[in-house]
C-alpha cells in the first residue's frame, strides 16, 4: 500500500447522539491530520449507509471506507470488530478513533486486543507530541485525575473519545471525498451472540446527565417540604434537580436524583448547589460543571471551595430569593 | 455443574481518599481499599444465578489481580458466598494496562479453570473507568461477550441478557462459555449487592484459604514485566487545575441574589436560553 498516513474514525451513526460524536471526532482528526500530514478517513459498516458517507465527507472525511450489506443492519460487536480488525490490518492506519458510546466502548477493546495494540478510554483531549505520536488525555476518578497516555511501539494508536468533547465542523456540501467500497468477506465469524431484540428507547427528553442547568440540594435545605422548593426553581430555570446521598436516604427525593459516584454524573453549564457540604463521592460526579454557584451557611464547606460564586447564607432563603428575582427578571 | 468465574478488583475507597489540598492530588498509596462497586454487582449476579440453579449445580470462583492487600476483597467475596478465592499477585504484574490485565486473567482461566462456563466482570471500575478489561478478556479467551447487562438468565446452554446501551433496549442470547459485564445500578435494579455478614468475613479470614498465585505459579515468562509489556504508557498524571474565581458573597440575601444576577446573569441566561434583565433594581424597596 501507499506510505500515506491515515487517521481513521469509526462511524457510529445509529442515533443522533452517536452520529454527533462521529462528526465531533472527525473535526479533531482534521486538526491532528494537519499536524502529522495525514489523511482523515471514516469507516462505515451497515445497510444502506450512503447518506452517512455523504455526511462524513461534508464534515471533513477525505476518504470513506464502506462495507454496505443487509447482514450488517443491526449493530453487532463481534462482526463489526471482525471487519474493523481486518480493515486495519489491510490499510494500516496510524490512528484509530472511536466514540466512547457504550457500543464504541464495547467494540474498541476487542479490536485493540485482536491487533495487540494500546487503547485509551474516554479521552477528553487528543494532541500530537514532538515525535508525532498521539497524546491521549483521559480522566480517572470521575475527573479528579487526568492521565496523558501514549502508544509508543504498536499501531494503530487507539482511543475512544467522550461525546461532546470536540466541536463538529460546519457542514460543507462542496467538500470532496473518495469512497472506497469494501465488500463483505466470504467468511464471517459464526454468531455466538444472537440479538433477539434491539429497540430504540429514547430516554426522557430531559435528563440530569445532559441538562444545561442542574440544581443540587443537600441536607442544608432543611426538610423534605423545603427541598420541594428546588423544583419550583428548576421550573423557572429549565433545570433538573439532583440530590446528595443523605437527602436520598432521608427520602426527600427519589434515588433517581442521586448525583455521585454511585449515581448520576452531571456536566451542566451552570450548577446551583444548595446546602451541600461536598463529600467527595458527590463532588467527583460534578467535576465537569462549568459555572458553579454554591449556597451554604458554612463558609468552610468543601463545596464552597469549588464555587465560582459562593454565598454564605441559608440555602433555603437564597433559593426563595432567586425564585423571586427570576420572576422579575425573566423576559418572556 | 456450572463454573462461574467472577473477576473482581480492589479500588481505592474514594470517600477515604487522602487528598492533598495543596497540590490537589490523591495520595493513592495510603488509600483504603474496597471491592469495586461494579465488580460487587457482578458477584451478586453470580450468587443469584447459583441460588437459582441450586447450590450443588454451580460453583463460584472469585479472582483478582492486584497487590497483596487485594486479598481482603477475596475474603469478602468468600464471606458473601464465593466457593473459592484466588489472588494473582506479583511485582511483575504491577503497571499492567487493560491489555496485560486481560492477558493475565485469561491465562489463569485457561490453565486453571478449563471448565469455566460463565465469566462475569463489572462493566467499569470506579478508579480507572475504562470498561475495557471485560471485552479484552473475552478476546483473550476467544469466547463471546455481552456488555452492560441489567439482567441475566440461564436458558439451556445459553445465557439471555437484557441491556440498555445508547438508548437501545436489547435482549441478546449468548452461547456458553461466554463473558458478561454487569452494568451500574439503573432502574429496576436486580443486582444491588447484599450486605457482607461480619461473621462470614471472620470465618473466611480464619479459614485463610485464599489461593495466592505469583507469576511463576501462573506460568508467566521469567522476565515478564507487565509495565513494559503494556502497549500504552502513561506519561503524566495530574489534577485538573480548576481556575475558579471563588468569589465569596456575604450579607443580606436580597443583595447577594442581585449581585449574582447583575454580575453573572449572562452566564445563567445563556444556559437557560432566555433573556434576563441584568441591571434591574426597580423592584428594590
Amino acid at each position: 500500500m501507499s506510505a500515506e498516513k491515515l487517521i481513521w474514525v469509526w462511524a457510529d451513526y445509529r442515533n443522533y447522539f452517536q452520529s454527533r460524536v462521529t462528526l465531533q471526532i472527525l473535526a479533531r482528526a482534521s486538526v491532528l491530520a494537519e499536524k502529522t500530514n495525514a489523511a482523515v478517513c471514516a469507516v462505515v459498516f451497515g445497510d444502506k449507509v450512503e447518506a452517512y458517507v455523504k455526511e462524513y465527507i461534508a464534515h471533513g472525511a477525505q476518504k470513506v471506507y464502506v462495507t454496505d450489506d443487509p447482514s450488517l443492519r443491526t449493530y453487532n460487536v463481534a462482526s463489526y470488530a471482525f471487519l474493523l480488525t481486518a480493515l486495519v490490518k489491510r490499510f494500516a492506519p496510524e490512528t484509530l478513533l472511536i466514540g466512547a458510546t457504550r457500543f464504541g466502548q464495547e467494540i474498541a477493546p476487542r479490536v485493540a486486543k485482536q491487533l495487540d495494540t494500546g487503547l485509551t478510554a474516554d479521552c477528553i483531549d487528543l494532541d500530537i507530541d514532538e515525535k508525532g505520536q498521539l497524546v491521549q488525555v483521559a480522566p480517572a476518578f470521575g475527573g479528579n485525575l487526568i492521565a496523558k497516555i501514549i502508544t509508543p511501539h504498536t499501531r494503530p494508536q487507539m482511543a475512544t473519545i467522550r461525546p461532546g468533547t470536540f466541536q463538529e465542523l460546519p457542514h460543507d456540501d462542496e467538500a470532496k471525498g473518495e469512497v472506497v467500497p469494501v465488500p463483505l468477506p466470504d467468511t464471517m465469524p459464526s454468531p455466538r451472540v444472537r440479538c433477539l431484540k434491539s429497540e430504540l428507547h429514547p430516554a426522557r427528553a430531559r435528563k440530569i446527565e445532559t441538562a444545561d442547568i442542574v440544581i443540587t440540594g443537600g441536607r442544608g435545605m432543611g426538610s423534605k417540604g423545603k427541598f420541594r422548593k428546588l423544583f419550583d426553581l428548576a421550573d423557572l430555570l429549565h433545570a433538573e434537580v439532583g440530590a446528595t446521598r443523605p437527602v436520598v436516604y432521608a427520602d426527600w427525593v427519589s434515588s433517581e436524583a442521586l448525583v455521585g459516584q454511585a449515581g448520576k454524573h452531571i456536566r451542566p453549564k451552570v450548577l446551583f448547589s444548595f446546602g451541600v457540604s461536598g463529600a467527595i463521592q458527590h463532588t467527583a460526579a460534578l467535576a465537569d460543571a462549568r459555572f458553579i454557584v454554591v449556597v451554604n451557611k458554612n463558609p468552610n464547606a468543601t463545596m464552597m471551595k469549588l464555587a465560582d460564586v459562593a454565598m454564605v447564607a441559608d440555602a433555603n432563603q437564597v433559593c426563595s430569593g432567586i425564585i423571586r428575582a427570576l420572576k422579575q427578571r425573566i423576559r418572556d | 455443574m456450572l463454573h462461574i468465574i467472577v473477576c473482581i478488583k480492589q479500588v481505592p475507597m474514594v470517600s477515604e481518599l487522602p487528598w492533598d489540598p495543596k497540590t490537589g492530588t490523591l495520595k493513592r498509596e495510603t488509600a483504603q481499599g474496597m471491592m469495586d462497586p461494579s465488580a460487587r454487582r457482578a458477584l451478586e449476579a453470580a450468587l443469584q444465578i447459583k441460588a437459582g440453579v441450586g447450590r450443588n449445580q454451580a460453583r463460584i470462583t472469585a479472582v483478582s489481580m492486584g497487590p497483596p492487600m487485594a486479598e481482603e476483597i477475596l475474603y469478602e467475596a468468600k464471606a458473601l458466598g464465593a466457593d473459592q478465592g484466588v489472588l494473582l499477585t506479583d511485582p511483575c504484574m504491577a503497571g499492567a494496562d487493560t491489555c496485560m490485565t486481560a492477558m493475565i486473567l485469561g491465562k489463569f482461566i485457561t490453565d486453571h479453570c478449563p471448565d469455566a462456563g460463565l465469566i462475569l466482570c463489572g462493566a467499569m471500575s470506579s478508579d480507572s473507568e475504562t470498561a475495557q478489561v471485560g471485552p479484552q478478556l473475552a478476546e483473550v479467551l476467544d469466547i463471546p461477550a455481552v456488555g452492560y447487562a441489567r439482567r441475566l438468565e440461564l436458558v439451556h446452554d445459553c445465557v439471555r441478557v437484557e441491556r440498555h446501551v445508547d438508548d437501545f433496549m436489547e435482549v441478546m442470547e449468548m452461547d456458553l462459555p461466554g463473558l458478561v459485564t454487569i452494568d451500574h445500578a439503573g432502574e429496576s435494579d436486580l443486582y444491588t449487592p447484599r450486605y457482607v455478614p461480619l461473621a462470614g468475613v471472620e470465618a473466611a479470614f480464619n479459614a485463610g484459604d485464599i489461593r495466592i498465585m505469583d507469576g511463576k505459579a501462573l506460568g508467566l515468562n521469567k522476565d515478564f514485566n507487565a509495565l513494559t509489556s503494556s502497549p500504552t504508557k502513561i506519561i503524566d498524571v495530574y489534577s485538573p487545575v480548576t481556575r475558579k474565581e471563588n468569589r465569596v458573597l456575604t450579607g443580606a440575601v436580597k443583595k447577594m441574589v442581585d449581585t449574582l444576577f447583575d454580575d453573572y446573569g449572562k452566564i445563567i441566561s445563556s444556559a437557560m436560553g432566555k433573556d434576563l434583565k441584568t441591571h434591574d433594581h426597580e423592584g428594590d424597596v
